[in-house]
């Protein structure tokens, strides 16, 4: 005799133990305290969020060509829009701004293949487009040379000053930053002094007070007749300042190898800067790399500060178009809309290194 | 010891020793030589624009009023005093800013860690969002888009008619010394001798018998009681001065003009986010099995949290903590930007314009920041040595 035996089919969970009644039971009302914090919460974001959606898009004015178009009670976007071109190129000639896309453009075009894995030769071609790239850059946005118009640097201006401050700060800053950082390790004491006076200076200090000093000093420093233009001044000063901060970041790299890398490569009879080029610096620069692309987002907000010695960047433009007579009362849509503009940057900057420090967390755990 | 491994006598370029002196005598000699190509080209560039240099200007009168000076000063005062008023306005900012920045940044950095997800999700918007706009533009944006479009002081926002809220910035009441200052000041006095004699007699108490005393509640008991009972009988140490609206403008009590209220905001909103970042790290760094071990030890959920996560956490806390503090004293210099007198838009600003004397204003400027930045580093180094593990 031979039963069968059928089981039934498995009940569903109960409602209360999965599902989303249950995950708002374990992380909205877990206890009582939760629950306020929860009320809490909701309170705020029905405080903050409606307004602001209502100021940003529902309320808001998109098409118009004068002040007198926003007659809606939202923001007046139409101030925007207006102002576009002079918030990211400034006084940059209008019939020559082909010239800053292009210039963009070969920037992003030729660093995408830097970031596919697995392309050949990957170093020659990134050092080769280190080389080339900032010259070609300079050529197209300066004029001058192959009969491209000359404009001037006070014509720069908005979002691609912006850029260009961040840039050079962080490819002027990288080279001095390393030497200072071997220097600040070396065992000559007269090189270690130079070194740690010259970082601990620039550290101590506000930018604003170096941007102060290289518009107003170094004129002073220079022999009599020559002179720089403003924006090199401050490039000079944004450099300076920022080279010391990468230093540190280098140096914490530095004291991260462990010590049987510098004895093995004494050892295979490498000499210091061949020790350092082909086995230090290589393993050092690539555990830092998250550090200095959050020291390129510092720099890239303090860019901004230039405002105070008058270079017109984004965050100055949108001032100075808030100022406008013709559009007055439409300073918050100006700094809303820099802020977001910032905040795209810096935000995707951080996310950036975030993944990479990921991925770059291998090999040295034990 | 004939025979010395390495080290060849003589003279030799391949020698370590040797190429380490000839490399710092180059150093020394291109330092010292641009140092002195600097020195010269200055003094030919002051000597042709007829500039004298030297520390005298800062005797002579400003002649400038001040919108905000915490000590009396009057336009025919020296450049000296300008400069005291400067640092005294960017020490203001500084301490107001560090206690609520510090505040606001531990609220949001426990709210990361909350169980809970709307407060953690909450928290992380808030990070997020300001710590990734630069400090200047939100300086500005409070400035030029909040206060100065706020209604003038006949339309101002009220507190419990004691705080208002305008465009000339947010006015409160004056507390003004009375008759019972001395006397409440020496009962504080007294109130903290009495808190550190308890303190000590409850830890020996505690060393010899084991019995714990509750010293947060009689110090605070102390600290309430001694201070009232002089109240009591000598009368209030201050009274209140309330502002009132008289014409335009608000009279008596105290005011926070618009770019002091704008900078301390904007200072502390963002220097918070980056606070918030290093208490979660600082909080998440104490590894879960420190809280098992002191709960199979027997400690209570707080005591475990005061007697043994708190402090571990601080050890990772503090030295981050403090380099922020000196952000913010080095972003107060962005005051320049909306023209709060102090050091920066004040010193190196107008007195700059008006005395022409470049470098020995940058110089005062930049030695009092590296004077901050230094001694509280030496300090951070102090407490780093006796906080450090010591290990086996």
């Amino acid at each position: 005799m031979t039963t069968s035996h059928v089981f039934k089919p498995n009940m569903p969970p109960p409602n209360m133990a999965v599902g989303p009644v249950a995950w708002m039971r374990t992380n909205l009302f877990s206890s009582w305290f939760n629950t306020l914090l929860t009320l809490l919460a909701l309170y705020l974001i029905y405080l903050i969020v409606p307004p602001l959606l209502s100021w940003a898009f529902l309320d808001a004015n998109w098409v118009g060509t004068t002040r007198e178009d926003c007659t809606k009670a939202g923001a007046c976007w139409v101030f925007i829009e207006q102002r576009f071109g002079q918030f990211m190129y400034g006084y940059y000639p209008p019939q020559l701004r082909w010239r800053v896309d292009l210039t963009v453009w070969l920037a992003v075009l030729g660093a995408a293949p830097l970031f596919i894995p697995r392309i050949p030769r990957k170093v020659v071609y990134g050092l080769s487009f280190l080389v080339v790239y900032p010259i070609v850059a300079f050529i197209l946005l300066r004029g001058g040379f192959f009969g491209l118009e000359n404009v001037a640097t006070s014509q720069w201006g908005g979002l691609m000053l912006t850029l260009v401050i961040a840039t050079v700060g962080i490819a002027g800053a990288l080279p001095l930053g390393i030497l200072l950082a071997l220097g600040r390790r070396s065992k000559m004491p007269a090189v270690k002094v130079v070194c740690v006076t010259f970082i601990e200076f620039w550290r101590g200090v506000p930018l604003i007070t170096v941007l102060f000093m290289s518009s107003v000093m170094l004129p002073l420093f220079l022999p009599e007749g020559m002179s720089f233009d403003k924006l090199l001044r401050a490039l000079i000063g944004v450099i300076m300042f920022q080279s010391a901060y990468v230093a540190e970041v280098v140096r914490g790299g530095l004291q991260a190898i462990p010590k049987g890398q510098y004895e093995a490569a004494s050892a295979m009879g490498l000499g210091y800067w061949r020790s350092m080029g082909l086995v230090i610096l290589p393993q050092a620069l690539k555990l830092v790399i998250p550090g200095i692309v959050n020291t390129l987002i510092a720099l890239f907000k303090d860019t901004s500060l230039v405002i105070i010695i008058g270079l017109f960047d984004l965050l100055n433009s949108v001032k100075q178009a808030a100022a406008d007579p013709k559009w007055l009362g439409m300073a918050t849509e100006g700094y809303v809309f820099a802020a977001v503009v910032f905040w795209i940057f810096c935000f995707s900057m951080s996310r950036y290194s975030v993944h990479l420090e990921r991925k770059l967390d291998t090999g040295h755990k034990r | 010891m004939q025979n010395q491994i390495g080290a060849p006598k003589g003279f030799s370029l391949t020698d370590p020793r040797v190429r380490a002196w000839l490399f710092q005598i180059i150093t020394i000699v291109v330092v010292v030589g641009l140092g002195w190509y600097l020195f010269h080209n200055t003094q030919t560039n002051l000597q042709h624009r007829g500039i004298t240099s030297g520390f005298d200007f800062l005797e002579r009168s400003a002649g400038f009023g001040i919108a905000q000076h915490l000590i009396d000063y009057t336009e025919s005062d020296s450049y000296a005093r300008v400069f005291v008023i400067g640092l005294l306005n960017t020490l203001l900012v500084t301490f107001i800013g560090v206690i609520l920045a510090t505040l606001l940044g531990f609220v949001i950095g426990v709210a990361r860690l909350s169980p809970n997800w709307m407060i953690n999700k909450l928290a992380t918007v808030y990070v997020e969002t300001f710590r990734n706009i630069p400090p200047l533009l939100q300086i500005l944006f409070w400035y030029f888009a909040v206060f100065l479009t706020m209604p003038g002081p006949r339309g101002s926002h009220n507190l419990w008619n004691m705080f208002y809220v305008s465009n000339r910035g947010l006015n409160m009441p004056a507390a003004l010394k009375a008759d019972g200052m001395w006397p409440f000041l020496i009962a504080v006095l007294v109130a903290f001798v009495a808190i550190g004699v308890m303190v000590k007699w409850a830890n020996k108490r505690f060393e010899d018998t084991g019995v714990p005393f509750h010293k947060f509640w009689a110090g605070l008991g102390l600290l309430v009681v001694i201070p009232a009972l002089s109240v009591l009988v000598f009368g209030s140490p201050v009274h209140w001065e309330m502002p009132e609206l008289r014409g335009f403008n608000f009279v008596g009590g105290w005011v926070m003009i618009p770019e002091l209220l704008a900078l301390t905001l904007a200072l502390t909103v963002y220097t918070a986010a980056f606070i918030a970042e290093i208490v979660r790290s600082g909080i998440k760094s104490v590894s879960h099995g420190q809280t098992e071990a002191a709960r199979s030890l027997g400690l209570r959920p707080g005591p475990t949290l005061r007697k043994v996560i708190i402090p571990q956490a601080l050890r990772v806390i503090i030295p981050p903590l403090t380099s922020q503090y000196l952000n913010l004293a080095k972003n107060s210099s962005l005051a320049a930007g909306i023209g709060y007198p102090e050091m920066v838009s004040l010193f190196a600003g107008t007195v700059l314009n008006q005395t022409g004397q470049a470098i020995e204003v940058i110089a005062i400027t930049m030695s009092v920041y590296l004077a901050i930045s230094i001694s509280i580093s030496l300090l951070m180094n102090w407490y780093n040595k006796r906080i450090a593990l010591i290990e086996r």
